[in-house]
């Protein structure tokens, strides 16, 4: 199986460092910003972009987890139904500006499923959105990332992997792989 | 595993405990869904369900409209009592005509065992089980074991006793089955005359001392005497009832370890239960009663998505 790496583990750091310059930059004391992440793969992401801005700027930013299962488009068209994960945010989003982390943007129907969600919660001011990988040419709804650590073409065969060493990988790591066929 | 392996919710015998432990986890997701401001979900919008009431029910009907209304479900109700039912209609014939309208789901309760059995053969669309004579109340049963888990942290290894009229009760035998799936030991608790007779071969212990009963379990699930389903007497009053099997305050106290106390409801005050102790700290009445919803939810869903 081919397979090709997008970024390495300090490639990953750098990002994830950048991110919070760039969430600094943008947010400044963080006063009225939430952090989300997207169940399942987002939540290690905004996980450590909490403890990177704490280590950075002195501020501990309100994150939570947000599930989307109930929400998806997808439901019954699937060949098997996605088992949903734990929503955990203890705080209203109304009037808040909003950053949903995730890892990998694909179609882009996690997310709308995710915006729906979210509303849940109540009305925020502002929601962006904040993914390490952008596959640029894959989208079915035009949602685009406010924050990427890197932009590329891939295509409906390949699948965009990412290995966290708290998931049992030796490093973190991104890859492309292609899709089994059998 | 992410799918149910049946297609209908006939009862909790038939059903494995990957499938029983899949609609707790999912019920987990959907009790932080209707904690939040807004509790409705979209996932069932494109899905028509009926509830076909053939028996009186006021909360297992509100319970379970409320479930399909959360999931945007479109829901009709029909209930047996001004119905073609009493000119003489059959209820496969009622039912289809329902179905005959692009009903995708029914929730029946019906006063014959085995009546949803029936019907899951004769319809295509998925049944689930609200109640059925004094067979089964599957729903009932996950809410119950769904409640205990909260409370307890598991249902495995815990004593269950279930207290009261189990002769007549369809919660006690869903119970017992869902309980014994999930690890528990389970105890049936009441008068010699409202005990099956061969109910120690579903592997229950047996007790009559509603005392004992107290001391040997974590949880007390008191039932409701059904008196609509007993056309003899089977206990020569409701004061004497009360009086042997009725559980209050003082009962409690007297033990040497807190004990949980549930209750299906409608409770008859001052029969199973004291008031004291059903407004008591011990009681996770009203627990249920929300849990009921959740649980709902998640069957719903997860029948919905189920193939077949």
């Amino acid at each position: 199986m081919q397979k090709r790496l997008v970024l390495d583990e300090k490639q990953i750091a750098i990002t994830l460092r950048r991110f919070c310059h760039q969430l600094i930059e943008n947010h400044d004391d963080f006063e009225n910003t939430v952090l989300l992440g997207l169940q399942p793969r987002g939540t290690l992401v905004v996980d450590k972009i909490v403890e990177l801005l704490e280590e950075i700027s002195g501020v501990t930013v309100p994150s939570g987890y947000l599930d989307a299962t109930f929400h998806r488009d997808d439901f019954r068209r699937r060949d098997l139904p996605l088992t949903a994960n734990e929503t955990k945010i203890n705080f209203l989003v109304e009037g808040k500006k909003v950053v949903l982390v995730d890892d990998v943007l694909y179609k882009g129907r996690s997310v709308r499923a995710a915006m729906d969600a979210m509303i849940a919660f109540g009305r925020p001011q502002k929601v962006e959105l904040m993914v390490l990988v952008d596959r640029k040419l894959t989208r079915d709804y035009p949602i685009m990332p406010d924050y990427f650590g890197v932009r590329i073409n891939t295509l409906e065969s390949q699948y965009v992997v990412v290995e966290w060493k708290e998931k049992g990988h030796e490093e973190d790591a991104i890859w492309i792989t292609e899709k089994d066929k059998s | 595993m992410s799918q149910l392996s049946t297609r209908h919710l006939l009862g909790i015998k038939n059903i494995s405990e990957d499938d029983v432990q899949l609609i707790l986890q999912t019920a987990a997701n959907f009790k932080e869904v209707i904690n939040r401001p807004i509790k409705k979900v979209p996932s069932l919008r494109d899905i028509t369900i009926a509830n076909v009431f053939f028996e009186n029910s006021t909360r297992t009907r509100l319970s379970f409209e409320l479930a399909e209304k959360r999931l945007s479900a479109d829901v009709v109700n029909f209930s047996s009592g001004n119905s073609s039912v009493k000119k003489g209609e059959t209820l496969v014939d009622t039912v289809n005509n329902i179905l005959s309208m692009k009903v995708d789901m029914v929730v029946m309760r019906h006063s014959s065992p085995g009546a949803p059995h029936f019907l899951s053969r004769n319809v295509s669309a998925n049944i689930v089980n609200a109640g059925d004579g004094t067979h089964e109340h599957p729903t009932q049963a996950l809410l119950d074991s769904f409640s205990i888990k909260e409370k307890l942290g598991d249902v495995a290894g815990k004593k269950v006793a279930i207290i009261g009229d189990i002769l007549h009760s369809r919660v006690a035998l869903s119970n017992i089955f869902c309980l014994q799936k999930l690890g528990a030991e389970v105890m049936v608790c009441g008068p010699i005359t409202l005990l099956p007779k061969h109910i120690a071969s579903l592997g229950v212990k047996v007790e009559l001392d509603v005392r004992k009963a107290l001391q040997w379990c974590d949880v007390a699930n008191v039932l409701r005497i059904q008196l609509e389903r007993q056309q003899i007497k089977y206990f020569p009053s409701l004061r004497e009832y009360s009086l042997y099997y009725g559980i209050n305050r003082k009962m409690l106290e007297e033990l040497d370890k807190e004990i949980v106390i549930m209750h299906p409801g409608p409770i008859n005050r001052g029969v199973e239960l004291s008031s004291d102790v059903a407004d008591s700290e011990h009681a996770i009445i009203l627990e249920q009663v929300q849990n009921g919803v959740a649980v709902r939810m998640a069957v719903l869903y997860l029948l919905a998505g189920a193939k077949g």
